[in-house]
């Protein structure tokens, strides 16, 4: 099992050379890094770990312990290890902002059902929660149109100007 | 003492107060629009809350805004700065009413002191020289014309809700008196929606020295000496020093009792400034007072070894103050430096500054919130900082300043670095013989 120090040293190696992706697996453990020139579902991905000789001799000096699937290119690279992938799924996703300062409440009072919960529909102008500001309870309401895909502020926390309070999907 | 301050300002002055804040053990909250997120106060205080966008209206100014961060962050008190609210008597009373401590005077003085001739008037009652002129509003021309038949020519027009050079007009004689004080109305009318005006004397060449006070909770009021903010350029002060080159000790003492019973006049609470105008044979006359730290406290702070941010913040939390005066034991100048290009009429240049060195060294000090990669933002005010020099002798602390200049290297935006090099090498300024017109003669050669 290759240790941090590693895994951040493959990943500055794969950043800085011309390889789009580098595959490992070592029992249990499979590691997959790719850079920006990868093009996802392209077959040469696996031609190029095997045509970038160059590269090995690099891989070898930061100590990988099974260096025999390194070396054997035609070990068929697998999954990827599990990585955090929000990044790319919260790119299609809109945020709503809060237009003010104060107090976040999911709720418009404490005994009353929160106005939205994961998997609602909202429509432009739906009430999605409430910032309170000076014993002042604004109702904010959504300028999109969609699903709520994700709550990002807890009950009763302070919210600033555009802090984000909800994911929505507007495909959903 | 406070726990938490928040700090309803930002560049410069929001640095300064955060760094007293931090040296007296006090948090800080630091207020942004969206503009500031890089700005070096948000970095520096212990929390920051984003309040609006980059419009100061809905941020700086927005006085519900800054309160729902008070709010949140449960700050105990408020220091406003200078500008935008520092001078609100509003602002200061929703503070009282909501228990927050506002760093400065009470709504009621902030409120006599900002009306032109309400503080005028409490002026003339507590026996402080004014200008001689109208006691209050000057309601027809005939009336007019009649005050200045007393008082003589030349007389000014100003507007009671004015401020900086607008709804101003001067007139040299009888003549021209219904012409003038229409064109002032009308352009007081447009600037500040109310046209009322009032007449006074026009002190020609006068020298505008202001004297620092502070006062307690408990009535005592202190004077720190002058500063002279002669060198202004359509009413904007662009230097400063202590002490002025004009006044001996005789005139200090006495300008320094009249501010004083200035402050006591109103049970002045805070810091503040009050400003004369002093005339070729040393008459000083009444301005007008600034119930706020000033721009160029660090003059004072230099030439008087104090903090002035602490002690504006020990009287508010109700500190007493010993009732001695401070007289200056060094020389000082403060030199503000802006983005604007002094060869094309000081026009505002904001943007990417890409570098920066500051002056460093033996008695030379600079306030900037500025730095290298910094983008200064086109919605606010052009100054990027505040170099203060200070010697022994005027004459060492202008060379100095020449030194500190020769070695302020900012790159990618136009400063008026090149307008103050010029400046401290002119003949008149270095013979200390400067009046509020010194700039309408002076003439920027090419770098």
């Amino acid at each position: 099992m290759m240790d941090y120090k590693q895994i951040q040293d493959l990943i500055k190696l794969v950043s800085k050379s011309e390889l789009s992706e580098i595959r490992l697996k070592d029992g249990d453990f499979e590691l997959t890094i790719r850079n920006k020139n990868y093009v996802k579902g392209s077959n040469a991905i696996a031609s190029s770990v095997i045509a970038a000789p160059a590269v090995m001799p690099q891989v070898a000096s930061a100590p990988v312990p099974a260096p025999a699937s390194v070396s054997a290119p035609a070990a068929k690279a697998d999954i990827e290890i599990a990585k955090k992938d929000e990044a790319k799924t919260d790119a299609n996703l809109v945020e709503v902002r809060s237009p003010i300062v104060g107090t976040f409440y999911r709720s418009p009072s404490p005994d009353k059902p929160a106005f939205v919960q994961v998997g609602d529909s909202i429509s432009i102008g739906s009430v999605v929660c409430i910032v309170e500001a000076m014993k002042l309870f604004n109702e904010i309401e959504s300028e999109v149109s969609g699903k709520i895909v994700k709550v990002l502020v807890e009950e009763a926390s302070p919210v600033e100007y555009d802090q984000v309070l909800f994911l929505v999907d507007p495909a959903g | 003492m406070f726990k938490k301050v928040l700090i309803a300002n930002r560049g410069e002055i929001a640095l300064r107060v955060i760094r007293t804040c931090k040296e007296m053990g006090i948090k800080t909250v630091a207020v942004y629009s969206t503009a500031d997120k890089d700005s070096l106060h948000v970095r520096f205080a212990d929390e920051a809350v984003c309040i609006g966008p980059p419009s100061s209206a809905e941020s700086y100014l927005s006085i519900t805004k800054i309160m729902a961060a008070v709010e949140i962050t449960n700050a105990d008190a408020i220091h406003p700065g200078y500008g935008f609210l520092s001078e609100n008597a509003d602002f200061a009373e929703v503070c009282e009413e909501y228990g927050i401590k506002f760093i400065g005077p009470t709504a009621s003085m902030i409120k006599r002191m900002g009306d032109k001739i309400t503080a005028k008037e409490t002026m003339v009652a507590a026996k402080v020289p004014v200008v001689p002129g109208s006691d209050g509003q000057v309601k027809t021309v005939k009336e007019g014309l009649k005050i200045a038949q007393k008082i003589g020519y030349p007389v000014i027009l100003k507007a009671t809700a004015g401020g900086g050079g607008k709804g101003m007009r001067i007139v040299k004689n009888e003549e021209e008196f219904e012409e003038q004080l229409d064109k002032a109305q009308m352009e007081a009318a447009a600037s500040f929606g109310n046209d009322a005006m009032y007449l006074e004397k026009f002190v020609e060449e006068p020298r505008h020295v202001e004297i620092q006070i502070i006062g307690d909770q408990f009535g005592k009021v202190i004077h720190l000496s002058e500063r002279d903010c002669s060198i202004q350029r359509r009413h904007q002060k662009l230097v400063e020093e202590a002490p002025s080159p004009f006044l001996d000790q005789k005139l200090r003492e006495k300008m320094g009792r009249a501010a004083i019973k200035a402050g006591k006049a109103i049970k002045y609470e805070g810091v503040g400034t009050v400003e004369f105008l002093v005339d070729k044979h040393k008459k000083f006359y009444f301005m007008e007072m600034n119930t706020r730290i000033q721009v160029e406290h660090p003059v004072t702070e230099e030439v008087i070894h104090i903090d002035l941010i602490k002690e504006q913040i020990k009287v508010a939390a109700g500190e007493k103050l010993s009732g001695k005066s401070y007289y200056p034991t060094m020389h000082a100048i403060e030199c503000r430096i802006n983005a604007e290009d002094p060869y094309h009429n000081f026009r505002p240049n904001p943007g990417h500054i890409h570098s920066f060195h500051s002056p460093k060294g033996h008695g030379v000090r600079v306030d900037t919130h500025v730095y290298a990669g910094y983008s200064v933002p086109p919605y606010y005010d052009s100054m990027i900082a505040k170099l203060i020099c200070k010697a022994e002798t005027r004459e060492e602390c202008i060379k100095k300043m020449q030194r500190a200049l020769d070695e302020f290297i900012v790159e990618g935006i136009k400063t008026t670095i090149p307008f103050h090099k010029q400046l401290m090498k002119d003949e008149k300024f270095l013979s200390g013989d400067v009046t509020t017109k010194f700039l309408e003669d002076f003439d920027l050669k090419p770098q």
